[in-house]
C-alpha cells in the first residue's frame, strides 16, 4: 500500500515537472515558431537558440509584485490563476505515455479528464468577475459559454471511440489500436465509418477548449484588452499562461490517445514513449501554426459553429456507431 | 450643369440684391453669390448669406446632392465680426465646391445649426465651437470636442493670449 | 448578423474603450453604452492628441509651417505636405517644373501603398491574425528606405517646397522603384491568397457594418469609405490635380458598403498606385525641379484659398485664408479621418463590439490626423 502511494508521489511530481517544463518550453517553442512564420528571429539572445528565454521569463515574473485592483474580490482573484493551472497538472496523472509510464492508471481515465478540464472554465470565471474589469467580465463570460458549447461535441466524440473501443481506460483504448496505423482510431473501421470527422471535430473542439486562437475569445486582445487575464501581472498571469500551455499538451495527449494510437508505432515497429512524444508535438505544432495564420473568429460564428454544425454532426455519428456495433 | 443650377437656386434667396461685378475684392463684401476663378481659388461657387438664410441655402445644397466637406472660423476683429464658412462638395464628376459663410457679431456668435440637415456638420460645429466660441443654436451636444471637456477659452480667437 | 435588441435602460452599462486601447491604435477614446455584447449608444471622445495645428499656421510663415503637415498623418504624410504646396502654388501663382510634379507623384504613391500596407498589417491584426502585419512591415520597408534615401526622413517628411523639390532622385531611386514593383505585385497575390480568401475572414467582415451611400454624403465621408459605399469619388479624378490627369489609373469602387468592400478598395488601390509609379517612372522628364521664378518670402494676395487632395485616407483639404501677409491669416485643415470617424457613431447602434472594432479598422483611423 504505502509502495503504490509514493509510486503515486513520485509519479505526480514527475508530472508536474513535465508540465512546468512543458509549459516553459512551450512558450519558447511558440514564440520561436511564430517568428519563423512572420520572417523574424525571434528570441535568441539568452543562451543558444535563446533557450534560455523561459527561466528568465519565470525569474521576471515571480520577482514582480502581485497586484490587487481596488475592489477586486480578492479570494476569488487569488484562487483564479490556482484553479487554471492545477486540473492541467492533475490531468496529467492519468495519461499513459507508453505501456508501463503512466503515473496511475485509471479505469475511469477518460471521465477524469473532462471532469477536470471543465474545471478551467471555473477558473476563467472568478479571474473574470473577481478582477472587477468590464473587459474581464466580458471575456469570462465568453470564454464560459465556449467552453460551455464546445465540451459538448468534445464529449460525444469521445464517448464514440469509448464505445468503439469499450472501455474508458485510456491504457486500454491504446492497447487496443496497437499493430500500425491502419488500426488506429482515426481511420473508418466497418463499425464507425465517420472517425476521421470525429477526429476533426475532436481537433476542433481541442482548440477551443484551450482557448487558442482562432478561438481565443477569452482573451480577444485587440478588443477586450487581455481578456480575463486583464489585471494580473506577475506569477498570477504566469499561472494562467502555463495553465493554457498544460492545456495544450493534455488536448494534443487526448487527442493522441484517442485518435491516433498513443504510444503505437506507424508501422508496428518499437513502440514506445518517443513515438507518443512525436505525435503529441506534431499536434502542438498544428496548434502554433494554426494559431498564427487565422484571424480570430466572432463569438456569433463561434458558437453557431458548435451548436449547428459540430453538435448535429457527432450526434449522428454517435447513433451510426450505436447502430453498427449492434450490426457487426 | 450643376454649377448655373446650384447659383441659380442659391440667388434666388437673394431677390432684388444682387452683387455688382466687382464684389470679389471689396471686404467686407455684401451677402449673394459670386463665382470664383476656380484655378485661383480652388471652388467656384461663394454665396454670402444672412444667418436667417442659411438654412435656406444649406438646404438647396443638400436637395442638389452635396457633401459636407468642412465648417471652420474666421476671427476678423478689425470689423468686429466673425464668419463661419462652410465647405460642399460633389461626389460626382460634375465638380462644383461651394462655399457658403455667414457673418455674425463678434459679441454675440450666434449661427443655426445645420446638423438636422448635414449630421456631419455636429463635430465640426463643436470644434468651431471649440475655437471660436461661436454658438450653434439648436445642436444637440455643444461641448468641447478637440478641446479639454471644462476649457472656456477659444484659441482661435485674434485677441487670444495663451 | 445583428439580433434585435431588447433595450433595457436599466441593465446596460459603459464601457470605454480608450483613451488607451489596442483597437483604437492611438489615443482616441469612445464611450460604449453596452447592452451585454451589444452596443447601444456610443460616443466618441476627441482631442487627446490635440495640437492645434492650425493655430501655428496663423503663428507661422507658410515656409515655416512646411514641416506641420507632415505631422498630421504619420503613415502618409507626403499627401498632407502635397496639398499645403499645392495650395500656395496655386494662390501664389508659382510654375511647378514638370519633373518636379512627377517626382512628386511617384513619391506619393509610394507613400499610400506604405500607408496602406500599414493599415493593411495593423487591421488584420484588429482581427486577431498577426503574421501579416509582418509581412506587410517587411513590403513596406522597402518603401521607407527608397523615401529615406530622397527625403531624407523615414515618416515626417518636408520634401517638397513651394516651386519644386527640396532634392532631386537620382539613379539608385529609380532603380528600387523599378525593382519594388514586380515584388510588391507578388506580395499583393501572396496578400489575397493568405488573407482575402480566408473563411473565417470573408466571415468577419462581409455584410458587416453597412454604411450606405447617403450616409456617406451626410456625414462627408471620403476616400475608401465612400469607395466602399459605392461612391466614385477620388480627388485625383474628380478634381485632377498635379499631373494625374496624365496617368492612366482606375478607382476601385465596390458597392456591397460593407466592411469587406472597403477592405477591398484600399488592396486594389495598391495595385493602381502601383501603376501610376510604374508609369511615372517611365514618363519622368528631365529638367530643373525647382521653379525659376519664385519669390523668396512668399505672400499670397488677399482672399481665401482651398486646396483638396486624394490621401491615403480619403480628400484631405486646406483653406487658406489670407490677409497679403507672410503667414495666414486663418488656415484651416480638412482632415479626411474626421469625417469618417463621425459616422462611426451612427453606424455601430446595435452591432456587436467585436464587429463595431473591426468596423474601426476599416476606417483607417490615424488619430494625430483626426485631433490635429
Amino acid at each position: 500500500m504505502s509502495l503504490t502511494l509514493l509510486n503515486v508521489i513520485v509519479a505526480v511530481v514527475i508530472a508536474i515537472a513535465f508540465a512546468a517544463a512543458n509549459a516553459a518550453y512551450l512558450v519558447w517553442a511558440e514564440r520561436r515558431g511564430a517568428a519563423r512564420i512572420q520572417r523574424r528571429p525571434g528570441p535568441n539572445i539568452n543562451g543558444p537558440f535563446g533557450l534560455l528565454q523561459p527561466p528568465l521569463d519565470g525569474i521576471k515574473l515571480m520577482t514582480k509584485q502581485l497586484m490587487i485592483p481596488g475592489g477586486a474580490d480578492k479570494i476569488l482573484f487569488m484562487v483564479a490563476p490556482v484553479l487554471a493551472m492545477a486540473p492541467a497538472i492533475m490531468s496529467f496523472v492519468t495519461i499513459p505515455f507508453s505501456e508501463g509510464i503512466a503515473a496511475h492508471n485509471m479505469e475511469i481515465g477518460v471521465l477524469m479528464i473532462f471532469a477536470f478540464a471543465s474545471m478551467g472554465a471555473m477558473a476563467i470565471l472568478f479571474a473574470g468577475w473577481g478582477s472587477r474589469n468590464k473587459y474581464s467580465v466580458m471575456a469570462s463570460v465568453r470564454a464560459v459559454s465556449q467552453n460551455v458549447s464546445y465540451e459538448i461535441p468534445m464529449l460525444i466524440t469521445a464517448i464514440t471511440v469509448v464505445m468503439v473501443n469499450g472501455s474508458m481506460d485510456l491504457k486500454a483504448i491504446s492497447t487496443a489500436q496497437a499493430g500500425g496505423f491502419w488500426h488506429w482510431n482515426i481511420f473508418p473501421s466497418l463499425q464507425s465509418p465517420l472517425m476521421p470527422i470525429s477526429f476533426i471535430i475532436f481537433f476542433i473542439c481541442s482548440l477551443a477548449e484551450t482557448n487558442r486562437a482562432p478561438f481565443d475569445l477569452g482573451e480577444a486582445e485587440s478588443e477586450l484588452v487581455a481578456g480575463f487575464h486583464t489585471e494580473y501581472g506577475s506569477m498570477g498571469f504566469g499561472l494562467f499562461f502555463m495553465g493554457e500551455y498544460a492545456n495544450i499538451v493534455i488536448g494534443a495527449s487526448l487527442t493522441t490517445i484517442l485518435f491516433l494510437g498513443g504510444w503505437d508505432c506507424p508501422f508496428g515497429m518499437f513502440p514506445g514513449v518517443w513515438w507518443f512524444l512525436l505525435k503529441i508535438y506534431i499536434l502542438i505544432a498544428t496548434f502554433i501554426w494554426i494559431r498564427w495564420t487565422f484571424p480570430r473568429t466572432t463569438i456569433y460564428g463561434l458558437l453557431n459553429l458548435s451548436w449547428k454544425i459540430l453538435i448535429p454532426i457527432s450526434l449522428f455519428n454517435l447513433l451510426l456507431t450505436a447502430g453498427l456495433l449492434k450490426v457487426f | 450643369m450643376i454649377l448655373e443650377t446650384t447659383q441659380q437656386a442659391l440667388q434666388a434667396l437673394f431677390a432684388g440684391s444682387v452683387p455688382a461685378d466687382g464684389a470679389e475684392a471689396a471686404t467686407p463684401r455684401g451677402n449673394g453669390v459670386i463665382t470664383r476663378n476656380y484655378k485661383i481659388h480652388g471652388y467656384h461657387l461663394d454665396a454670402q448669406v444672412a444667418t436667417d438664410q442659411l438654412l435656406a441655402a444649406v438646404t438647396i445644397l443638400d436637395h442638389a446632392g452635396f457633401f459636407i466637406e468642412s465648417i471652420t472660423g474666421v476671427d476678423w476683429i478689425k470689423e468686429n465680426q466673425m464668419e463661419v464658412i462652410y465647405d460642399f462638395s460633389r461626389y460626382d464628376f460634375d465638380t462644383c465646391r461651394v462655399v457658403i459663410r455667414t457673418r455674425v457679431p463678434r459679441d454675440q456668435p450666434l449661427v443655426p445649426t445645420i446638423s438636422t440637415i448635414y449630421a456631419g456638420a455636429n463635430w465640426h460645429e463643436r470644434e468651431t465651437h471649440d475655437f471660436f466660441g461661436i454658438k450653434f443654436t439648436g445642436h444637440p451636444h455643444l461641448v468641447p470636442l478637440l478641446l479639454p471637456e471644462d476649457a472656456d477659452f477659444h484659441p482661435l480667437l485674434k485677441d487670444f493670449k495663451a | 448578423m445583428s439580433a434585435p435588441i431588447q433595450l433595457r435602460p436599466d441593465e446596460t452599462f459603459i464601457l470605454n474603450v480608450g483613451p488607451q486601447h489596442p483597437a483604437t491604435h492611438g489615443v482616441l477614446r469612445v464611450k460604449m453604452q453596452m447592452d451585454g455584447e451589444y452596443i447601444v449608444k456610443s460616443e466618441t471622445v476627441l482631442g487627446y492628441i490635440h495640437r492645434m495645428h492650425e493655430k501655428m499656421g496663423e503663428n507661422r510663415t507658410y515656409a515655416q509651417y512646411l514641416p506641420n503637415l507632415s505631422r498630421l498623418d504619420y503613415l502618409g504624410a507626403l499627401g498632407y505636405t502635397h496639398g499645403h504646396v499645392l495650395a500656395i502654388e496655386r494662390a501664389a501663382g508659382i510654375e511647378v517644373p514638370e519633373r518636379a510634379e512627377y517626382i512628386r507623384a511617384i513619391t506619393v504613391e509610394l507613400n499610400r501603398v506604405a500607408s496602406h500596407l500599414f493599415w493593411f498589417g495593423a487591421f488584420v491584426m484588429d482581427l486577431g491574425g498577426f503574421s501579416p502585419l509582418m509581412y506587410a512591415i517587411q513590403d513596406r520597408e522597402h518603401i521607407l528606405d527608397m523615401l529615406e534615401a530622397v527625403t531624407g526622413a523615414r515618416l515626417t517628411y518636408c520634401y517638397y517646397r513651394f516651386g519644386g523639390l527640396y532634392n532631386d532622385v537620382d539613379d539608385d531611386f529609380t532603380e528600387a522603384a523599378k525593382r519594388f514593383i514586380p515584388r510588391m505585385r507578388k506580395s499583393l497575390k501572396k496578400y489575397d491568397a493568405l488573407v482575402t480568401g480566408n473563411i473565417i475572414f470573408q466571415k468577419r467582415l462581409e455584410g458587416i457594418a453597412p454604411v450606405s451611400a447617403e450616409m456617406c454624403r451626410k456625414y462627408g465621408a471620403t476616400g475608401p469609405v465612400a469607395r466602399g459605399s459605392g461612391i466614385n469619388f477620388d480627388v485625383r479624378k474628380n478634381e485632377p490635380y498635379s499631373v494625374y490627369p496624365e496617368f492612366d489609373f482606375d478607382i476601385p469602387v465596390y458597392h456591397e458598403c460593407d466592411s469587406m468592400a472597403r477592405y477591398k478598395v484600399r488592396m486594389d488601390e495598391m495595385e493602381q498606385s502601383l501603376r501610376i509609379i510604374e508609369q511615372g517612372l517611365e514618363k519622368l522628364p528631365g529638367g530643373p525641379i525647382m521653379a525659376e521664378k519664385k519669390p523668396k518670402n512668399i505672400k499670397l494676395p488677399v482672399g481665401d484659398f482651398y486646396q483638396a487632395v486624394e490621401t491615403a485616407r480619403g480628400s484631405f483639404g486646406i483653406r487658406i485664408v489670407s490677409d497679403g501677409d507672410k503667414n495666414a491669416y486663418r488656415l484651416k485643415l480638412r482632415s479626411p479621418t474626421y469625417s469618417n470617424m463621425h459616422l462611426f457613431d451612427e453606424a455601430c447602434e446595435g452591432m456587436l463590439i467585436m464587429d463595431a472594432l473591426a468596423f474601426m479598422g476599416t476606417l483607417d483611423l490615424v488619430i494625430p490626423e483626426m485631433d490635429r
